[in-house]
């Protein structure tokens, strides 16, 4: 056989072979090597303080306050780096109470928020309402409502959760939810210069109020197509130096539609671990041929193949965005972007839909994203364009 | 204070982050042979730490030597969380070996165990709890594999139990099987294949005054080729059924060279003509003979004695399906060439002296019990 001819036939093997996803069962050469990095030592304070927590509770597991407290723990702990193994921890502290329809309020807020956590939104809205009627001043219960709203393009509703919380939160929280409301529903210029000034005139606010309005008015300049102030907003929330999945994932989003691939691949080096960081990374490493781009890519799809025999259906978004950028197969992509659109219609929903109907030329599946943009005014430089060009089809 | 702080955490909730984290699973392979099942389960260590501790040295990482020095907390902790029950009777487990592997979201231990049941497996129930208790969002995969075919599960906390027949999956296959047997058997059958078409050559032509002429439409030749076939189809599936079921039984010797014998005389009756109109008569005389002789292939296949009508109907089906593909390939062929002289004289007169002559040599063969030819 010709000597080129070989190396063609067996490039095919060496790209699917290359990244070692699943090796065979093994055993290690020596007692020395390192299987696995937990996320925190044993010294660390925070497992310490989860411990302790964990101890009380088993002592006394029916005790309502220390359970919810340590599934609030474990909720800030996924929130914080994205590891549902924390949401099934705090469920865990719940179980004396998972199962009951009228649970204590504190119960039902928290259940809500680990069921929104896994796209079970509409239980997540019955426990949220019997919280809300129950105990009509229980501020936390109204910013869920608003947030899930949110995600539902409900955005009168979502504005009404918001204007609940006078009194129960601080006024520039209240500002800020109204804010992010009206951003999304024609207002953006206007939200957006009432929240800075908001911020500007606050005294003394908390550092996680701080990140998060800071990544609120970085979201909103970008939208507005304020990229200065975009990126500004978003460095001064990186240097709060909170651990925040969201805030990394929305920042390297915005830097890949700068075509700021290097410092997307700086932000995210040593995230592999979580999808959604690792999928913007191997974006950005394919866009500049980057020496790793193969392997995440590998070990994207194998994640995808577990979720899929686990039965999740949670990646759906980004596994459109994996099929179109990185597999380039659109028809595929643009079926999973419909079926993620079902659930929840967020700007980043909204945007993969119109980028895979785009990509298939099909101009009737992008239907309900027109619609929608259309009925909640949003304004969106990347939508505005999107949508133009998908109108343009044929 | 503290309300205030949990709700600008809850207001940062958009789904957007949401499972950032590939979720907590483990994977269970299950391969059962005989009473036995074999089991390979890899349990992520990240899962194994926060269940029983692994981290001995607690710097955060975990080595293999940390990991060898729990493998008997492993197995103790991981085996009681899976139970296997066959006929109602516990099949006990045992850990065999403990290795490590690689998923795309890190490293897991590998257990490797056996669970011995007391009689043969033919149906087995799964009980499935590990880590449910902890993270009631870990899920259990299961690949099960049985007799080359392979079954997957989720094991959930509202889907602990489940229970998995493996006679009722093996009696699919097995039809299956027999039907894939009969198609094999009729299209390396040349005898078979032969005597058919000795009787379908003339189908598509008719006599008139010693000579043959070709049909004048389709329809005659159709309804012709259907009455063959159906004869054969009914009169092989009569004495297949009755031998394989064991009422008559025929001295295979006897079977095969009859069946040689039937090749030669309904080649010569193309040659020399003496049934005319009612090929099919032949068709359901002769085809008796050749039930005999698929019941002898089937026979030496080996028949699962409890599921026989199972693997009769399914070998039966499958050799009928051989035979429609061959005569659906034979049809439109010879109707489209029975007017020319190149039908009746090649095909026609010398396929048919050369099928009398090939089946000549299989009758002696089979009468004398010789080797002549090589096939």
């Amino acid at each position: 056989m010709h000597p080129k001819l070989s190396i063609l036939l067996f490039l095919p093997c060496l790209l699917l072979e290359a990244p070692v996803v699943y090796a065979a069962p093994f055993i290690p050469a020596s007692d020395a090597e390192v299987l696995e990095q937990l996320p925190f030592k044993a010294s660390d304070p925070t497992t310490r303080e989860l411990r302790r927590m964990r101890q009380e509770l088993s002592e006394s597991p029916h005790n309502l306050d220390k359970a919810v407290a340590l599934a609030q723990r474990y909720y800030r702990l996924a929130m914080a780096d994205g590891d549902p193994r924390f949401i099934g921890y705090a469920q865990a502290a719940l179980a004396p109470w998972w199962e009951m329809d009228e649970a204590p309020v504190a119960v039902l807020v928290q259940r809500a928020a680990l069921r929104q956590y896994s796209h079970n939104f509409n239980s997540a809205l019955t426990d949220l309402k019997l919280a809300t009627r129950l105990e009509p001043r229980q501020g936390t219960a109204w910013s869920l409502l608003a947030a899930i709203h949110m995600v539902q393009a409900e955005y009168a509703t979502a504005r009404q959760d918001c204007e609940k919380l006078h009194g129960l939160a601080s006024s520039l929280i209240v500002v800020a939810c109204v804010a992010t409301v009206d951003s999304l529903s024609g207002q953006a210029r206007q939200a957006y210069s009432t929240l800075q000034k908001a911020y500007a005139s606050a005294p003394a606010v908390p550092a996680n109020e701080k990140l998060w309005i800071l990544t609120r008015l970085a979201e909103m300049s970008d939208r507005l197509g304020l990229a200065e102030e975009a990126d500004a907003y978003f460095r001064a929330a990186l240097k709060l130096n909170i651990p925040d999945a969201y805030l990394l994932a929305v920042y390297a989003e915005f830097l890949l539609d700068e075509h700021r691939h290097s410092e997307v691949i700086k932000l995210l080096k040593d995230k592999e671990r979580s999808d959604v960081l690792l999928m913007r990374l191997a974006l950005a490493e394919k866009a500049i041929n980057a020496p790793r781009a193969a392997e995440h890519q590998a070990i994207i799809r194998a994640r995808f193949d577990a979720a899929r025999m686990r039965g999740d259906k949670l990646h759906i978004q980004d596994e459109a965005r994996f099929n179109l950028y990185l597999l380039n197969t659109p028809e595929a992509a643009l079926r999973l972007a419909q079926e993620n659109w079902l659930g929840q219609h967020e700007p980043s929903d909204a945007r993969i839909l119109l980028e895979t109907a785009l990509a298939a030329k099909d101009k009737t599946a992008a239907q309900p994203a027109l619609y929608w943009f259309t009925e909640s005014r949003i304004e969106d430089r990347h939508l505005e364009k999107l949508v133009k060009a998908v109108r343009g089809l044929k | 204070m503290i309300t205030r702080l949990f709700l600008t955490l809850f207001l940062l909730t958009l789904p957007s982050a949401a499972h950032a984290h590939k979720p907590s699973d483990s994977y269970l392979i299950l391969k059962t042979e005989g009473a036995s099942v074999q089991g390979q389960w890899d349990i992520a260590l990240r899962d194994l730490d926060f269940a029983i501790g692994l981290d001995g040295n607690g710097d955060g990482s975990i080595t293999w030597g940390e990991l060898r020095a729990r493998h008997d907390a492993i197995a103790a902790y991981a085996l009681p969380r899976l139970k296997i029950h066959a006929q109602d009777e516990a099949c006990p487990t045992r850990a065999t070996a403990h290795l490590v592997d690689k998923h795309s979201d890190g490293a897991y231990a590998v257990l490797r165990f056996v669970a011995e049941c007391t009689k043969p497996l033919t149906a087995v129930e799964l009980n499935y709890s590990l880590l449910f208790d902890v993270d009631p969002q870990h899920k259990g995969l299961l690949r099960l594999e049985y007799q080359g075919t392979t079954r997957t599960a989720i094991f959930s906390p509202d889907k602990s139990s489940q229970r998995f027949e493996l006679a009722e999956l093996s009696l699919l296959r097995q039809f299956f099987d027999y039907t894939r047997e009969g198609v094999w058997h009729i299209w390396i059958g040349f005898d078979h294949i032969l005597f058919l078409l000795s009787l379908l050559l003339p189908a598509v032509l008719y006599r008139s005054k010693k000579h043959w002429e070709a049909v004048p439409g389709f329809r005659p030749a159709l309804l012709d080729v259907l009455k063959i076939v159906t004869a054969f189809t009914l009169a092989h599936s009569i004495t297949l059924s009755l031998a394989t079921l064991g009422v008559v039984t025929l001295p295979s010797r006897l079977v095969e060279s009859a069946i040689a014998a039937s090749v030669v005389l309904s080649a010569l009756n193309n040659i020399f003509p003496l049934i005319e109109g009612r090929r099919w008569m032949v068709a359901f005389a002769f085809g008796l003979i050749h039930g005999f002789g698929f019941a002898s292939v089937l026979a030496d296949l080996g028949l699962p004695q409890d599921a026989l009508l199972l693997a009769l109907v399914g070998f039966n089906l499958g050799v009928e399906g051989g035979q429609l593909a061959i005569v659906s390939a034979f049809l439109p062929l010879a109707y489209f060439l029975r007017n020319t002289l190149f039908y009746r004289r090649a095909v026609l007169f010398a396929g048919s002296i050369m099928i009398t002559l090939l089946a000549s040599v299989w009758l002696v063969e089979r009468v004398f019990d010789l080797k002549l030819l090589g096939f």
